[in-house]
């Protein structure tokens, strides 16, 4: 053959674990909708990511090939679930931590944001939203500060 | 030198790559990259989703409730469904059934146009409810300080992920005008795996924000 021959044949996956792994992934998704009618309270949000995760890792590791490639491809992938998880979590560990000393930064300053109040206050600034009237468009005038 | 600047080379294979693989293994590695950076675009307002919901578990669960968990669960159904085809379509190539992986093609393709239709249809009736990102929303009905937040969260985020579909849906059409002029054969079908893997991306992406706006439990 020409010299431009692939030096290692293709891994070619057979038909029945593209339709295998396809509906797994379609149980899964009845699985999940199945088990978020049960309460099991603040497990909730894991159980759902759990199965979540298992759903994205059965898609990368077959569908993107990435079991059968070169592992060069499953560390990019892997390298950014890890930094994403780092970013998320070393947020939450300041977010969820922020009363823990001043507790006045527990919460923010206004319980409700500025959309709701119907009339300015001394406290509101130059954005006036006139977000309760019938009109389908907001409109959003600037005022001058007091 | 006028032999060696003759050597001949498929018209698939660039100049600079020594043999087919060298490309393939290139291209593939550069399309993680780029998905690399896709996970960390989406990431950023996984983070922000974390936060708010963190701070406001009550918005999230009531506010879930006004979508429509059989709308999404067809969505997901059908995000799966076009994964299938799109990985039939590159398999079909590799083993040079050309008229089978144009049809694997094509069905990918009207899968995500059924998928957009589907979000049409859940934005026309939030739009008309008045449940709008930010400062636009204009519900009532909705019980908790500030359930504006779950609508800023699910339309960015819905929203990011709808324009992917669609420059997905431009890509896979580029695909099928190709694939039809016969461009691609079991030596050379990278774009379709290139493509292949964007879309997995996609629907990997939706996979986690089915549960997390419609499964709030």
């Amino acid at each position: 053959m020409a010299n431009n021959e692939n030096t290692h044949t293709h891994h070619i996956l057979p038909l029945s674990v593209y339709l295998g792994v396809g509906t797994a992934l379609l149980v899964l998704t009845v699985i999940t909708v199945w088990v978020a009618q049960y309460d099991f309270g603040s497990v909730n949000l894991i159980v759902a990511m759990i199965i979540a995760a298992f759903k994205a890792s059965l898609v990368a590791l077959f569908f993107m090939h990435l079991k059968y490639d070169n592992k060069l491809y499953l560390l990019a992938f892997l390298s950014a679930i890890f930094f994403l998880s780092v970013f998320i979590i070393i947020t939450m560990f300041d977010t969820l931590r922020r009363g823990d000393i001043d507790k006045i930064k527990a919460g923010p300053i206004q319980p409700k944001a500025a959309i709701y109040q119907n009339a300015p206050t001394a406290d509101t600034t130059n954005i006036i939203v006139d977000s309760l009237s019938s009109v389908s468009d907001s409109t959003l005038t600037d005022t001058t500060k007091q | 030198m006028s032999g060696q600047l003759e050597q001949t080379h498929p018209a698939y294979r660039q100049h600079h790559f020594s043999d087919d693989e060298q490309q393939r293994e290139s291209a593939k590695l550069g399309m993680w990259i780029f998905l690399v950076t896709e996970i960390l675009l989406f990431g950023g307002l996984f983070c922000f989703y974390a936060i708010y919901r963190a701070w406001n578990p009550e918005i999230f669960h009531n506010a879930h409730v006004h979508l429509d968990v059989i709308l999404g669960t067809t969505n997901t159904v059908v995000l799966i469904t076009s994964s299938i085809t799109m990985a039939l379509a590159i398999r079909a190539m590799q083993m040079g059934r050309k008229e089978i992986s144009l049809y694997n093609l094509v069905a990918t393709l009207c899968l995500a146009g059924v998928f957009l239709v589907i979000k049409y249809f859940e934005y026309e009736h939030k739009i008309h409810l008045g449940q709008l990102p930010g400062k636009f929303y204009n519900f009532d009905g909705i019980e908790g300080n500030n359930p504006h937040i779950f609508f800023s969260a699910y339309f960015l985020m819905t929203g990011l992920h709808g324009i992917h579909v669609i420059a997905g849906m431009v890509v896979i059409t580029w695909l099928i005008i190709k694939s039809k002029a016969g461009a691609f054969s079991e030596k050379y079908y990278t774009p379709i795996e290139m493509t292949g893997l964007y879309w997995h991306l996609v629907d990997l992406i939706w996979i986690f924000l089915f549960p997390l706006f419609y499964l709030v439990g």
